[in-house]
């Protein structure tokens, strides 16, 4: 019977949102099919364009080349990191606190006095090898994925996910092992609070906060875009102890009273 | 083609929160309504041949045809909150777990 009416609810709000998509009159704002979408139209082709600021009237912007283009508004190759970390960086900013505030709440619901959780099984010989071997291609890889968060896809918030799972793989692999939550806990206080700082400094040489008062330099450089990868490399510390922390958590019990 | 079956998804997804008792698996369906749904945000950034929003040294200009990169910043951020929201209902299940030793809603008695 629950399920019935489960079905009929459903079926019901997929028809409503299918013809509120694809069958509502053909106003300016009529959502387009699948592909159909035209940038020139958007805001988004000022962020390929890196032309958001300037008037978009006046004047038809010079294309931006990889590898000559200095000092372009936002000096990076990658555009969704322009998008992410310069023009709605204070949007990150409360996305890096949310995360903060869940790793905070999960810290909180598994506190008390811990220990390792009993085994569930025993690590074998090629795991508990294997993870030596990896552990640190996976970690460089992580940093390499954040400092070039800017010129290649990945970025910070991916480089710390792989750093947390190296953490993960090294309590899989070995069932005496407890992290230094402490570390992660400083490490994450630390990286946050730098952002806020980058954020502020902006405000205090540039007039807005988190302004990218550094030079931009050359297109598709590894040292360009100004704070972009500083701020990025900042999130990848933050993100990687926050989910190590997180994981750290999970991986341990209450103390049996 | 690809919006109608994130669309679907997403109802698998309501689908479940309505109908599971237990909580494991109705966190599993928060998870699949937001992996529809940002499925669902990427597909309408997306243009006919357009290439991913990277300048490389082949992909050299910005006058090519891209992608718009607008939904797949948003995306990247409902993702990173989607692992926030997840981690911290884990916790709360598990909570549940030690207090109630189960995991299914109808089991569990008041105090």
């Amino acid at each position: 019977m629950k399920q019935a009416v489960s079905i009929v609810l459903v079926l019901l709000l997929g028809a409503f949102i299918f013809t509120a998509l694809y069958f509502a009159d053909s106003s300016p704002l009529q959502f387009k099919p699948y592909g159909d979408a035209d940038l020139s139209g958007r805001v988004s082709q000022g962020y390929v364009d890196k032309n958001v600021t300037a008037d978009a009237a006046s004047e038809e912007p010079a294309a931006v080349v990889y590898g000559e283009t200095k000092n372009a508004e936002t000096g990076s190759a990658n555009i969704v990191t322009s998008v992410v970390v310069n023009y709605r960086s204070f949007d990150t900013l409360g996305e890096v606190t949310v995360l903060f505030v869940a790793a905070l709440g999960v810290g909180l619901l598994l506190s008390g006095k811990r220990r390792r959780q009993e085994a569930a099984f025993q690590p074998s010989f090629i795991l508990k090898h294997g993870v030596r071997i990896v552990l640190g291609i996976m970690v460089i890889f992580g940093v390499y994925l954040f400092t070039h968060g800017h010129l290649t896809p990945g970025g910070g918030f991916s480089g710390g996910s792989i750093i947390a799972a190296a953490v993960l793989l090294l309590y899989v692999s070995d069932n005496a092992f407890k992290a230094k939550v402490k570390a992660f806990k400083i490490a994450e206080g630390v990286a946050g609070s730098l952002y806020v700082v980058a954020g502020l400094l902006g405000l205090a040489l540039g007039g807005y906060f988190l302004y990218n008062f550094l030079p931009t330099g050359v297109v598709g450089d590894l040292l360009s875009a100004g704070i972009v990868p500083i701020v990025y490399i900042l999130i990848g510390l933050k993100v990687g102890s926050e989910i190590s922390g997180v994981i750290a958590g999970f991986a341990t019990e209450e103390e049996a009273l | 083609m690809i919006q109608y079956f994130a669309i679907a998804l997403m109802l698998v997804g309501v689908y479940g929160l309505l109908t599971q008792k237990n909580v494991i698996k109705l966190i599993v369906s928060l998870n699949i309504f937001e992996v529809g749904l940002n499925v669902f945000i990427i597909s309408v950034g997306y243009v006919s041949g357009g290439i991913a929003p990277i300048l490389t040294s082949q992909n050299n200009t910005s006058a090519l045809l891209y992608v718009d990169p607008l939904p797949q910043a948003l995306v990247l951020t409902s993702i990173v909150i989607g692992v926030g929201v997840t981690a911290l209902a884990l916790a709360f299940a598990r909570r549940l777990h030690n207090q109630y030793g189960t995991y299914n809603l109808d089991e569990m008695e008041g105090e």
